[in-house]
């Protein structure tokens, strides 16, 4: 029991929300779709965990909970975000002019179409 | 701590506001279909904040699942039907 | 102190909030929207599982767990029709 535990559930919160602040940074200011994808999925899922330890060190009776939503989240969210960037990538999105490797194109030069990058809505 | 819940349910509240003027206005289809499923992905938080779990439970099942994955289907299903620029 | 350091998360996660909400509300293609509401719906599992820390109710998380199993869905649903898209 103790304050210690408590002290360390909290410290936990603020640094798992700074990283979900993080995340929702670099999805406002990166250039591209596949930057967004990058940094929108894996700093909120890092931000997640950390929230999500927190508050099991906060009440340590619902760890068996939380824990279940932090092994569902890490087996989903990479899966779901490369998905997306696939299909992203399929549907003729071109990366941003700064981007030098892309490997998908390399495999197969005709899955590119010939849209620009974005679309006005 | 009612103090939070309030900012909180009025933080979801005009944020959901912003996503139906967005389903409203765009003209693309599956950004409106996506934005009409995050409106009611808020109203299910707001759900929670108002001491409401099974109902947010349902909203989010029913209205964000089942609702815009029957939507995408159809969409996918119909040739030619609304031209998303 | 405790409730001090919660008060200062909700405040993170309320802005990480705003911060992905004005990427849906601008983004420029369907591909970036998505993207904004993946990004939407974790931060909103955070909220609710800091609702449930206030609130001290064990049954608020059933709904963040029904919410994270709900967003894969819809994110490979979005994208399975965004793949077809010539």
């Amino acid at each position: 029991m103790g304050t210690l535990l408590d002290l360390l559930g909290g410290l936990l919160l603020v640094a798992g929300t700074t990283f979900l602040l993080l995340g929702g940074l670099g999805l406002v200011r990166m250039p591209d779709v596949y930057n967004r994808i990058q940094a929108g999925t894996k700093a909120t899922t890092l931000g997640t965990l950390l929230t999500l330890a927190g508050a099991a060190c906060l009440q340590p009776g619902w760890t068996i909970k939380l824990g279940l939503i932090g092994l569902f989240l890490l087996f989903t969210n990479p899966l779901s975000s490369q998905v997306l960037a696939r299909a992203a990538h399929r549907g003729g999105l071109h990366p941003a002019g700064v981007t030098k490797v892309d490997r998908l194109a390399e495999d197969n030069p005709r899955e590119l179409g010939p849209k620009e990058l974005g679309e006005p809505s | 701590m009612t103090l939070v819940t309030t900012v909180m349910g009025l933080l979801l509240a005009l944020a959901s506001v912003g996503a139906a003027v967005v389903a409203i206005r765009v003209r693309s289809l599956p950004v409106a279909i996506l934005a009409a499923g995050l409106v009611s992905l808020l109203a299910a938080v707001l759900f929670v904040l108002l001491a409401a779990p099974d109902v947010a439970m349902t909203e989010a099942a029913i209205g964000s699942g089942l609702t815009t994955f029957l939507f995408f289907f159809v969409l996918g299903r119909v040739r030619g039907g609304g031209d998303h620029d | 102190m405790v409730d001090a350091l919660i008060l200062v998360a909700a405040v993170l996660a309320g802005l990480a909030f705003l911060l992905a909400l004005l990427r849906f509300l601008l983004g420029p293609g369907p591909a970036d929207r998505v993207v904004a509401f993946d990004g939407l719906t974790i931060v909103s599992v955070t909220g609710i599982v800091l609702a449930a820390l206030f609130a001290d109710r064990v049954i608020y998380l059933d709904v963040a767990l029904v919410y994270a199993l709900l967003s894969f869905l819809g994110v490979i649903v979005v994208a399975r029709y965004l793949e077809r898209r010539p």
